[in-house]
């Protein structure tokens, strides 16, 4: 019997297990996935947002505003690339101020720092590729960008560090209340524990509703995305939002953590909570709203397309606190943009409720760091040989779009809850996710993953389940 | 820190033609850096024939062509360094390497040859819709997982563009054990050789769909299989003509891309139509000593082609470093600055895309250059002529010119000399 | 009389030819620009013949594989047989290019041989 059962490794759901494992508690976290960072999480637009949008007095609100000011002492700790670059949200004429100044207000109500509202000129001279038409911007300087993988890895490997464990491939089926607790089916075999937190994005409303009878209704809302290439990276400096307007909800253009551009989402509800697959109306209109704000998007640059999910709940706020129908079951639901930029919140918040309503004590040997995969990209050449005298793996790169080393790939792999995939060490060390999109160093992250797992080539999969990259052997079917 | 006269970047087979030749035009100082773990290049998953009939005169396969290369780098004792990674290069020449054993080092070099080749373009750059499921594979990661480690990476295939290393590891697949249901080319016309759509498809029966697309990609861990759709003049799918096949494998022939973020790194200036740098009439580039030549420059057709002109960026570089060395310093003889030399712009309009080089200084043309292009469409029974400024000087005639197939025009020395006042030779495509 | 319609695949031009047959005997041929079309249209409609690549596993190379070809054309029909009757060769390293590694293959008459070195694995 775990004390805490949290289902979901997302952002959430990690966060709330490192913020647990201050604890002394028996905490596991279990993923349908083969790995943390594989739902909603992965797949989104990477900002820390300043906290302006949501409604004042809201969840949204609150953990926005302190997630935001909680990311940059987190990202020291835990060694995960984070950058407060500032976000711009364009209004293109004047009939729209108004829209402008409510942003405005809903951020100083919500407690956002530093917000000022910038004339045509100032925006120009700050984004020169701003759009000619802009007519005034709100400027929030706290806003961020952040590796959505490096952070929710991070939170993973801290909280694993602090003795917290991780199932993976174990899928809820079923959730039974007990006398004291519950009583999870899972396809791994049944769990039980006395407290259950509900991190399962876009299927949290499935989970709470097997234990309320007061149901919640999330759902899949999909948007895709275009990656382009890190030559267009300084394309903009900050991340450039549109103003609701008269063209209707506009898209983001964002340089990423890593240099690349980034634009999207769309917003379209899909039935289908696996429904990650974007279309070509999708891609068409995300590259022409874009253009709405920023102009001259190389969009030949593309370098790859996805899509996300986010768990849009019928209310429209988070979810979080326990149920008040099933006592121990703590919801963590509906958790939507500015998701990223809560979790930090999100899961202190968490660990509160469970801390007054368990009487959890502290650890006494809580380690409140981590070190990330030293990027030897960011050494002097006199450190970076010493690493590789030490060890040679160090000085052999293996994605040569963003110079990852194997000395990476095999710390990726090998350190706790370790890469198992090629998208688990694309995640974690970058490699695959550059301009050739893993052409080059796919056949050679397998063999890699085959050596130091311990496994076959055939076991070798793309992200877990039925992923396999290749099939058999030349002339085994003739 | 080591000093060479000429560093070759890449030891494929424009860095080992380039080599063989510089070597052989007087230069002893030679390194060749290879980030794979031989030389060879892209040849070594080329297993299929069909190279060398210009160069050697046989059909040789990929390996045994890069072989002939690779055994007078041997016995012309040229230096090479394998499982080296080029990290940088500075506009003064100093090359950043790194690999297991040395670690981090810096070379510097009189003369760069840059012969990095090409790389395959993704998914993305399509915007292909759909999932993301495992099972879509570039055409050439698919060839090396088959031809180099015997690994078959589904059963059930659909290949995506026709360029020939598409329409290559059609045959492949089929000849492995797999089943190649079809290969869809988005333009009217095939991107390969003719003799490729002949040898590999028509021969195992596999269609050729063209003026065809993906639009959409099943499948959510592995691919269940692919929407084709017709796609319009533009290249817009058409409604309506979607046609779903099951396959377990997309591969994709989508074009490629010289790779040249090291020479944007030192400053090489590219031409946008071809992603290759900018050269003159030595293939040197718009940095004084660094040269181009291979994929890197532009997309080859043939590799007999990228061979001749690496011979000829090899002699070049030699010659640049024998001038330096005769010379005071860093002045060149002839170097821009004394104006002894008129630039003639080589100017591609009317069906032709871009030449290589763009530029020529009369005085440092040899007797013969040959300038390489690719057309823009087809074109039957067609000329394919240069006009020295207005007056029309070279007409060939053409049964067939297409965009999967290189052209050539060689002008001579004499030609140029004769027109004291040349400002333009333009290229074109005419009617006949 | 019975036309055929080829592609010539002796060099990139691929002239499209023409071939006038009378059962198996070739009348004419036309559209060939030169004569190895002519001579490749008369072949191709008599006696097919093909270059077959493949690969073959090795045992105790630095590489696992190793490229091969049929030292000479075989008959079109023979290239599935070709193929299957390399499945279970497994080649012993070192390998030189050149080197036999299956004889007469599909009793064809013609070997295959190696198209790349293949050192000893240490």
């Amino acid at each position: 019997m775990y004390d805490v059962i949290i289902i979901g490794a997302g952002v959430s759901g990690a966060a709330a297990a490192r913020e647990l494992s201050r604890y002394q508690a028996k905490i596991c976290v279990i993923d349908k996935e083969e790995d943390v960072c594989c739902g909603t999480s992965k797949a989104n637009s990477a900002i820390v947002h300043a906290g302006y949008d949501a409604v004042p007095g809201s969840l949204k609100a609150k953990l926005n505003v302190r997630g935001n000011e909680l990311m940059g002492g987190l990202a020291k700790e835990l060694d995960f690339p984070f950058e407060r670059r500032g976000s711009l949200v364009l209004c293109l004429s004047e009939d729209d101020m108004f829209g402008l100044q409510e942003l405005y207000d809903r951020g100083v109500a919500n407690g956002v720092k530093d917000m000022r509202i910038l004339s045509r000129d100032e925006v120009l001279r700050m984004e020169p590729n701003v759009t000619d038409k802009v007519y005034a911007a709100l400027y929030a300087p706290t806003a961020g960008i952040v590796c959505p993988f490096g952070l929710n890895i991070a939170l993973a490997e801290n909280a694993c560090e602090n003795g917290v464990e991780f199932k993976f491939d174990t899928e809820v089926e079923e959730i039974r209340k007990l006398d004291e607790g519950y009583e999870l089916d899972t396809s791994r075999g049944i769990l039980r524990a006395k407290y259950v937190v509900n991190a399962a994005g876009v299927y949290a409303d499935r989970f709470h509703n097997m234990v309320s009878d007061r149901k919640i209704h999330i759902t899949a809302r999909r948007g895709d995305y275009c990656l382009l290439d890190k030559e267009t990276g300084g394309h903009v400096g900050r991340t450039i939002f549109a103003l609701p307007g008269k063209l209707g909800k506009g898209v983001l253009v964002t340089p990423t953590i890593h240099g690349n551009l980034l634009v999207g989402p769309t917003a379209v509800d899909v039935e289908d909570k696996e429904a990650v697959n974007t279309t070509s109306e999708g891609l068409k209109q995300l590259l022409e709203k874009a253009g709405i704000s920023v102009k001259n998007i190389p969009a030949k640059q593309v370098i790859t397309s996805f899509a996300g999910l986010r768990a849009h709940e019928d209310g429209g706020d988070f979810i979080i606190g326990e149920a008040e129908d099933a006592k121990g079951f703590i919801d963590c639901a509906g958790i939507e943009s500015p998701g990223i930029a809560s979790c930090p919140a999100i899961g202190e918040m968490i660990a509160e409720i469970l801390r007054d309503r368990m009487g959890l004590q502290k650890k006494e040997h809580f380690i409140p760091t981590r070190r990330g995969i030293t990027n030897p990209n960011a050494l002097s050449m006199e450190e970076r040989n010493a690493m590789i005298i030490e060890n040679p793996a160090y000085g052999n790169i293996v994605c040569r779009c963003e110079m990852v080393t194997e000395g990476e790939i095999i710390d990726a792999i090998r350190r706790p809850i370790g890469a198992k995939s090629l998208d688990g060490v694309k995640r974690r060390t970058r490699a695959g996710m550059g301009r050739c999109q893993s052409g080059f160093c796919a056949p050679r992250v397998m063999e890699i993953l085959a050596r130091e797992c311990g496994v076959s080539m055939f076991d070798i999969t793309k992200s877990g389940g039925e992923s396999q990259l290749v099939v058999g052997t030349n002339k085994d079917m003739i | 820190m080591k000093d060479y006269d000429i560093v070759i970047i890449g030891g494929g087979p424009a860095g080992l033609a380039a080599a063989v030749s510089a070597k052989q035009h007087g230069i002893d100082s030679i390194l060749i850096i290879e980030r794979d773990r031989e030389l060879g290049g892209i040849l070594n998953q080329c297993i299929h024939n069909g190279f060398g009939l210009h160069t050697f005169k046989e059909e040789l396969t990929g390996p045994e062509y890069a072989d002939r290369f690779i055994r007078q780098v041997d016995q012309l004792q040229i230096e090479y360094k394998l499982n080296t990674m080029v990290m940088d290069i500075g506009p003064d020449k100093r090359v950043t390497a790194m690999n297991r054993e040395e670690g981090m080092f810096e070379i510097r070099a009189k003369a760069v040859i840059l012969a990095m080749g090409c790389r395959e373009r993704p998914r993305g750059a399509l915007n292909i819709p759909g999932y993301r499921p495992a099972g879509i594979y570039s055409a050439g990661t698919a060839q090396r997982l088959v031809n180099m480690e015997g690994y078959m990476p589904g059963r059930e295939v659909v290949i995506l563009g026709s360029g020939d290393i598409g329409l290559i590891m059609a045959r492949r697949m089929t000849l492995e054990g797999a089943k190649v249901k079809v290969v869809a080319e988005l333009m009217p016309y095939s991107g390969g050789l003719k003799r490729n759509i002949v040898q590999c498809l028509d021969d195992y029966g596999i269609p050729l769909k063209l003026s065809h697309t993906v639009v959409d990609i099943k499948g959510k861990e592995r691919v269940e299989g692919v929407t084709l759709a017709q796609v319009d003049e533009r290249g817009t799918p058409i409604a309506g003509t979607e046609e779903f096949y099951s396959c377990d494998t997309l591969l994709l022939s989508v074009g490629l891309i010289p790779e040249n973020e090291l020479s944007r790194g030192m400053g090489v200036e590219i031409d946008p139509v071809t992603s290759g740098p900018k050269v003159n009439e030595s293939l040197e580039t718009n940095m004084d000593g660094v040269f181009a030549c291979g994929n890197v420059l532009h997309v080859h057709d043939l590799v007999d082609y990228v061979s001749q002109e690496a011979a000829a960026a090899g002699r070049n570089a030699a010659d640049y470093v024998i001038d330096a060395r005769n010379t005071d310093s860093c002045v060149r003889a002839g170097s821009a600055e004394d104006g002894g030399e008129q630039e003639i712009v080589l100017k591609p309009v009317s069906g032709v895309r871009y030449t290589v080089p763009s530029v020529i200084r009369a005085v440092h043309m040899d007797e013969e250059l040959t300038v390489r292009f690719r057309v823009d469409d087809v074109y039957r029974d067609c000329y394919v002529s240069a006009y020295f400024d207005d007056e029309r000087v070279i007409r060939k005639r053409r049964q067939i010119v297409a965009p999967g197939e290189m052209e050539e025009v060689k002008l001579t020395r004499e030609q140029i000399l004769q027109h004291p006042d040349l400002k333009t030779i333009t290229f074109t495509v005419e009617e006949a | 009389m019975e036309v055929k319609n080829l592609t010539c695949i002796n060099c990139p031009m691929g002239c499209a030819l023409t071939v006038e047959m009378n059962d198996d005997e070739v009348l004419s041929v036309s559209g060939n620009t030169c004569n190895r079309g002519d001579v490749y249209a008369r072949k191709e409609m008599t006696n097919p013949t093909r270059i077959v690549t493949s690969t073959v596993r090795v045992s105790d190379g630095k590489s696992d594989m190793v490229s091969v070809k049929t030292r000479e054309d075989i008959p079109k029909g023979k290239i599935f047989e070709c193929v299957q009757a390399l499945k279970d060769v497994c080649a012993q390293a070192p390998i030189r290019i050149g080197d036999v590694i299956a004889a007469n293959i599909a009793d064809t008459g013609i070997d295959i041989i190696a198209t790349r070195n293949v050192d000893k694995d240490h």
